[in-house]
């Protein structure tokens, strides 16, 4: 059970928290769907990803396994990518200036002064774009919030992948903004 | 030197904000009711949870602007000083002090944050709805920190830059100036 009182104890992670906060789940919604399913050169996909591997790496269940079905959704692969983000994509083929963009991620997850010149030009140097680079660190900076927000508040969270299958489907092909 | 091309007379966060006006929209929007909109806690208050934030955070250009606002809404910078650096010694309520320790929490890791510490918070008088704000502020204050030095956009070195911004914060908010930001560009050649 959350450690605050919500109208609906059984809306999982981040979901019971924007059905009883509906003034600042409006922009949170807004930007997930901005940063996620925007215009962008990077695929909403890579997206997804991105936003699994922090999640991963802040420790939330709840994001990284719903964002890793987004993003399984999206690539039209099996659930199993949301285990393989567990190992920094040992099975899954990713370009290497997506592997550079999630180095990047991985260092904002850690702190923004951990991100290098070293790292960002070695993202440029696979052809990363300013757009590319600014996406990946605001994306990995908005899980930091998102990942806190979900288990500051002590939500509870599904356990399996197959329980997130119908989420990520949501999420990829409805959108943040759909009707709840 | 910032890590992308970023406006040369816009420092910090404005800067970002500008280059990436769609994503910019709604983090002013979610700013601007956490720390002003209605709420029963004051907009000092909620100032020194960003604060302590991005102090923890090591975020200089974060810390300075929100000290400053902290600073021009209690009347005062010893509170904002002690919050950061001595929060036991804060004079500041009970309630204060146990949200700011949940704040403190959140800015190590959601999973961070304890039952005990949430427990402590209620019994000072805390609502649900004052948890539930100083956890979400101090998640947004995660995001903003990480911005700023994510993507290593300047940090000005002058007191007097962040008097000026603590001023704009407190008069004007977090919304977009309607103007936008071109006034600021140094005309000086």
């Amino acid at each position: 059970m959350a450690y605050i009182k919500l109208l609906n104890e059984e809306l999982p992670g981040i979901s019971g928290l924007l059905t009883n906060n509906p003034r600042t789940a409006a922009p949170l919604l807004n930007l997930a769907e901005t940063l996620l399913r925007g215009s962008s050169t990077l695929t909403s996909g890579e997206r997804e990803l991105i936003a699994s591997y922090v999640s991963h790496l802040n420790g939330c269940h709840f994001c990284h396994t719903s964002h890793g079905a987004a993003a399984a959704a999206h690539l039209g692969c099996d659930l199993t990518i949301i285990d393989d983000i567990k190992q920094n994509f040992a099975q899954t083929p990713i370009s290497s200036k997506l592997r550079a963009l999630l180095n990047i991620a991985a260092k904002v997850q850690k702190g923004g002064k951990h991100v290098l010149s070293e790292d960002i030009a070695a993202a440029r140097e696979e052809g990363a774009t300013d757009e590319e680079i600014h996406d990946s660190v605001l994306i990995a900076a908005a899980f930091c919030m998102f990942n806190r927000y979900v288990d500051g508040l002590g939500t509870w969270a599904p356990e399996e992948n197959e329980a997130y299958r119908e989420m990520g489907e949501k999420m990829a092909f409805l959108g943040y903004n759909r009707p709840r | 030197m910032p890590h992308i091309s970023l406006p040369d007379h816009l420092p910090g966060i404005t800067g970002l904000l500008e280059y990436s006006q769609d994503t910019a929209a709604p983090i002013r929007e979610l700013t601007q009711i956490l720390l002003r909109g209605e709420n029963s806690l004051t907009q000092g208050e909620r100032e020194l949870i960003a604060s302590i934030v991005s102090h923890n955070n090591g975020c200089k250009f974060c810390t300075s602007a929100h000290t400053a606002a902290a600073d021009l809404l209690l009347g005062e910078s010893e509170t904002c000083e002690l919050v950061k650096n001595d929060l036991e010694n804060a004079p500041v309520s009970d309630k204060m002090k146990a949200l700011l320790t949940i704040a403190r929490m959140v800015q190590q890791s959601g999973k961070s944050v304890t039952p005990e510490a949430i427990a402590i918070a209620k019994e000072q008088g805390a609502t649900d709805m004052e948890i539930h704000d100083t956890v979400l502020i101090a998640a947004l204050f995660c995001l903003y920190n990480r911005y700023v030095d994510g993507l290593a956009s300047v940090t000005p070195t002058d007191p007097s830059f962040y008097q000026y911004l603590g001023e704009r914060i407190v008069n004007h908010g977090y919304t977009r100036l309607p103007q936008g930001y071109d006034h600021l560009k140094k005309t000086d050649k």
